[in-house]
């Protein structure tokens, strides 16, 4: 179809240049920049050939890889993995140049963060159950690695504990699978779609797994939500969140949260909806109902923290919450009823532009702690901040810039998409998106907080010697900056490349 | 060219805070450039519109298709009034913050900002757009607040913030509702008032709607945000609080709620007549127990407030514009009161108990400002001749058949008005404990400054002109309460 595999390029270009600093004594940062920055380029080249008038699915390469486990090497985009393909590739060099130079100068360092954005890249264009889930675990490692090592405080407990908690989530969702790939005889995501999309699936369950019964299928759903919902994380999985955010490095945490993150919710859009919509629709209550406590439990939580890490890291539960909510929402049995121009696809397209900008806006948010803490070690007791606006008028400028665009404030990103995730559930839910205003509210709250006790009053004794931002941090912050601004005021810009995927996705569930 | 007013502001605003570095006494002089601008292109635009008083559209282009959000300007008379008070307030708060120094670009950046986000909201005919105009104008509030504030400041800024943002909410769930409930077609005022939501929806909406809004317009008992942010405020940010952001609350309970859901209002008249009139009384009682001058003026623009919505919860034709002068009215006179307070009093005493300025003897050290404050109280006390008396006779007249009882308890806060005002007058200015202190003065005084006096003939001639010649206003409110906006308002109200 495409003379160049773009994607596997794209896939294992950051994997050699780990490969490369794993054997050669070559010059680190320079070497993950370059590698960075021509991941950046080969996206945005993708991102040029994206045909942006159909729904389907572009760039696709398939061939045999195990065939007796029916096992393809599968990929492909459709406009919402390309834009996390886009976020991944945004994010790297962001949480590179914040890294400071005592770690970005370490071979392993780089090689780790190199393969983190490979598993990324592969997570998100992988189509084949077993080819993604490759990836899926393929990120636990780097990502255990970067913390146990250059990490904070309690480092090894708490990747212990992130490992752990990811690692059983993932193996309640393998062994779903396994029994999913006995009944269809496939692990393609995209047939399985189809066969589940008609039906077929469920009645082929009982047939094929005999000795169980209808509750079989429930008990799959769950293996495969609980392992997506540790990863998100939904309400009550959330118990590795607060402790790995706070002890990775904030620049390992830009990519935590900003990109590995979204596995969790991507893996809600390509598996479990489209695997089990019949299930998903006899849950839909209790789902919505978890999505909505998780998102107002994050959020007061967060008020709790003296932590600016633990705070932010609630932040980024509370805002996943409300992707989450909206693509439940968007299969509620009612909108799909009339799949194209109704709410469904509204609450569908926030939720998938809501984790385009959590990525950006979190993302900045942690590149920011983590060039306060290059200044400050103990930067983020929120104890030993106060008055940093008199000190470093620029540095509180973008942060403060980042935590607007994070509270939802209209004319930068975070708006656009959860008012298009209110405006999609409201009408399908409105229970559910009522209850969510207090959530809406404290973020506002905490968020405020936040800006009064680090920016405002007189500065502390910790701060006084605070060196402003110099330019090229200045520049690093930029890009990011500029996306909130560019999206909050012409979302357009992301929204065209979501719409026909969007129409399509929901047309092709509906049998 | 009205539309130009928003651009120049925030244009404005950049250039201000660009200043911030390089040369900060200028950032006062870019302010002043666009305050007046806007007042001027205010004032011209309106004379040039097409349809005078009537809707003209200024800008319509799409936004954000997925949505039907367009980014759609339009004014009619309601909103040339409040882009008129809106210019006359932001000029007269550069004329009395010509002292600061403190940052002095990023505080008139900010204050600009402010101003485009007001304008902004004035001038939006796209629902999406003048939300985001009035979530935008949060911002500059709390910083202008929190770090230039005084008397406990960050709470003042937080509670501020925090009140604004829960309104919001409310105001959000109910536009949405309308947008999903009217076809999810449009977000245009007059599309989305041509499709009503059913009649059985409408009343839960209004109401969620009209508080959220009326929060911001200082409704008992949501009001307790304003008497503490008035106070914490500097005194540019306090004139466009009382002045202008409260006006934004009242101007979306009438241009949203009572439009959209206009089947909404009935069942909610007499409770809202009733807080609106609660809230003028209490206001002023509250006034009267002060001992901080700020905080009497804080509360009396609670009780002020009320006269806006109760002329709004009347919802006939006299009291809807007896609303909207009021809100013209008040804007001016809040102004000139937290001028005095705030700029010619606060600065110059650092003070603001009445008990200590009773000291200063200030009617024969500071004539000019003593002069100021008696004619400012008397606009405030709603005497002839000035806006407030046009205003208030309006609202009381056109609520006399739908509420009785509480008009008889708003002419009771008008007469509390009249005590607080004066126990204001006599303890500040005329108190006799001047004549001990003042045979040798304690302190000498900076005299009053050129751009105060030129601040205080401004918003001084603003009152009296629409007090003497209320035309100046009516001829543009009368025609836009004609329009088909507000048809269904009307049929209901003279049904």
């Amino acid at each position: 179809m495409n003379p160049w595999p773009l994607l596997s390029v794209l896939t294992f270009l950051p994997l050699l240049g780990a490969l490369l600093l794993a054997v050669f004594p070559l010059p680190t940062r320079t070497v993950v920049r370059g590698f960075a920055l021509a991941a950046l380029a080969l996206t945005g080249v993708l991102m040029a050939r994206f045909d942006l008038g159909t729904g389907g699915l572009q760039f696709v390469e398939k061939a045999p890889w195990i065939p007796s486990l029916g096992v393809d090497y599968f990929v492909g985009v459709d406009g919402l993995s390309l834009l996390l393909v886009l976020l991944t590739a945004l994010l790297l060099p962001l949480a590179w140049e914040v890294a400071g130079p005592e770690r970005t100068s370490e071979r392993s360092f780089g090689a780790l963060f190199l393969l983190l954005q490979s598993a990324l890249f592969g997570t998100f264009t992988a189509l084949n159950f077993i080819h993604w889930f490759l990836y899926w675990e393929l990120g636990l490692i780097p990502a255990y690695f970067l913390i146990k090592l250059w990490g904070h405080d309690d480092r090894r407990g708490a990747a212990t504990q992130f490992f752990v908690y990811t690692f059983g989530g993932s193996v309640a969702m393998l062994v779903a699978m396994q029994a999913v790939y006995l009944t269809a005889g496939t692990f393609d995501l995209i047939q399985l779609r189809d066969l589940a999309a008609t039906g077929e699936l469920a009645r082929r369950l009982p047939e094929r797994l005999t000795g169980w019964g209808p509750e079989l299928r429930l008990l799959l759903f769950l293996g495969v939500f609980i392992g997506l919902a540790v990863k998100v994380p939904l309400f009550p999985f959330h118990g590795w969140l607060a402790p790995t955010y706070s002890s990775a490095p904030p620049s390992v945490t830009v990519l935590l949260t900003g990109a590995m993150s979204k596995m969790g919710v991507y893996g809600f859009l390509r598996v479990l909806l489209p695997l089990f919509p019949q299930e998903t629709r006899t849950l839909l209550g209790p789902l919505v109902a978890l999505a909505v406590i998780s998102l107002v439990f994050a959020a007061f939580a967060a008020l709790a923290q003296t932590n600016l890490r633990r705070m932010l890291a609630y932040s980024s539960m509370n805002h996943l919450g409300y992707a989450v909510l909206g693509l439940l929402v968007a299969m509620d049995p009612a909108a799909r009823a009339n799949p194209g121009a109704s709410p469904a696809v509204t609450a569908l397209a926030g939720a998938v532009l809501q984790l385009f900008n959590h990525g950006i806006t979190a993302g900045a948010l942690f590149a920011c702690v983590a060039l306060l803490e290059r200044r400050l070690p103990h930067g983020s007791n929120l104890e030993h901040l106060g008055g940093l606006r008199a000190v470093a008028p620029v540095f509180a400028g973008l942060m403060g810039l980042s935590v607007f665009a994070s509270l939802g404030l209209p004319g930068l990103n975070g708006f656009i998409s959860e008012f298009l995730i209110f405006a999609g559930v409201f009408p399908l839910a409105p229970a559910a998106a009522l209850l969510s205003l207090p959530g809406l509210l404290v973020s506002a709250w905490f968020l405020l907080n936040l800006m009064q006790r680090v920016f405002l009053g007189p500065a502390t004794p910790a701060c006084r010697g605070f060196a402003d931002l110099n330019v090229r941090e200045i520049a690093t912050l930029a890009p990011a900056l500029g996306i909130m601004l560019v999206l909050g005021v012409f979302p357009q810009v992301a929204l065209m490349f979501l719409n026909p995927t969007i129409q399509g996705y929901l047309t092709r569930m509906a049998p | 060219m009205l539309a130009w007013t928003l651009y120049l502001s925030f244009g404005a605003a950049v250039a201000s805070f660009a200043s911030a570095r390089c040369c900060p006494a200028v950032a006062r002089w870019i302010a002043l450039l666009g305050s007046v601008g806007g007042l001027v292109l205010g004032i011209v635009g309106a004379l040039a519109l097409p349809a005078g008083g009537g809707l003209n559209t200024l800008v319509q282009v799409p936004w954000i298709p997925w949505l039907h959000a367009e980014y759609h300007l339009a004014a009619d008379g309601i909103s040339v009034v409040l882009v008129w008070l809106t210019g006359l307030a932001a000029t007269a708060g550069v004329l009395f913050s010509w002292n600061v120094r403190h940052r002095a670009g990023e505080f008139f950046g900010w204050y600009l900002v402010l101003v485009g986000a007001v304008y902004g909201v004035f001038l939006s005919w796209d629902l999406l757009l003048l939300f985001v105009f009035y979530e935008i104008a949060i911002v500059p509030k709390y910083f202008l607040i929190a770090i230039w504030g005084s008397t406990r400041r960050e709470y003042g800024a937080m509670k501020l913030a925090l009140y604004s943002f829960a309104g919001s909410a409310a105001v959000l769930v109910g536009l949405v509702a309308a947008y999903a409930l009217g076809g999810a077609t449009s977000f245009n005022l007059s599309t989305l008032a041509a499709l009503p939501v059913a009649e059985s929806m409408q009343p839960g909406l209004f109401a969620l709607v009209f508080v959220g809004f009326a929060v911001l317009a200082g409704l008992w008992p949501f009001h307790t945000w304003a008497p503490t942010g008035h106070v914490a405020a500097p005194t540019a940010a306090s004139m466009m609080l009382a002045g202008v952001i409260m006006k934004l609350g009242a101007y979306g309970c009438l241009r949203v709620a009572m439009t959209l859901f206009p089947a909404g209002l009935a069942p909610w008249a007499g409770i809202f007549g009733a807080l609106a009139g609660i809230g003028i009384l209490w206001g002023a009682v509250v006034a009267l127990r002060q001992t901080d001058f700020k905080f009497v003026i804080g509360y009396s623009s609670v009780s002020h407030m009320g006269f806006v919505l109760l002329g709004l919860a009347s919802a006939t034709t006299l009291g809807l514009t007896g609303a909207v002068m009021q809100m013209f009215s008040h804007g001016v006179i809040a102004g000139l009161l937290f001028a005095v307070v705030g700029r010619m009093v606060y600065d110059r005493c650092h003070t603001r108990n009445l008990d200590e300025l009773s000291g200063f003897g200030l009617a024969r050290t500071l004539p000019w400002v003593a002069v100021t404050f008696v004619i400012a109280a008397l606009a405030s006390m709603g005497l002839p001749g000035f806006s407030g008396f046009v205003a208030e006779l309006q609202v009381l007249t056109g609520s006399w058949n739908r509420f009785p009882g509480w008009v008889v308890i708003a002419g009771v806060g008008l007469i509390a008005g009249v005590a607080y005002t004066l126990r204001a007058i006599q303890r500040v200015f005329f108190s006799g404990e001047s004549e001990k202190a003042g045979s040798a003065p304690a302190h000498e005084l900076e005299p009053v400054s050129l751009p105060e006096k030129l601040g205080t003939v401004l918003l001084v001639a603003a009152t009296l002109a629409v007090g003497l010649y209320p035309r100046l206003l009516l001829d543009w409110i009368l025609p836009a309460l004609q329009t088909p906006l507000f048809a269904e308002l009307r049929r209901r109200a003279g049904g």
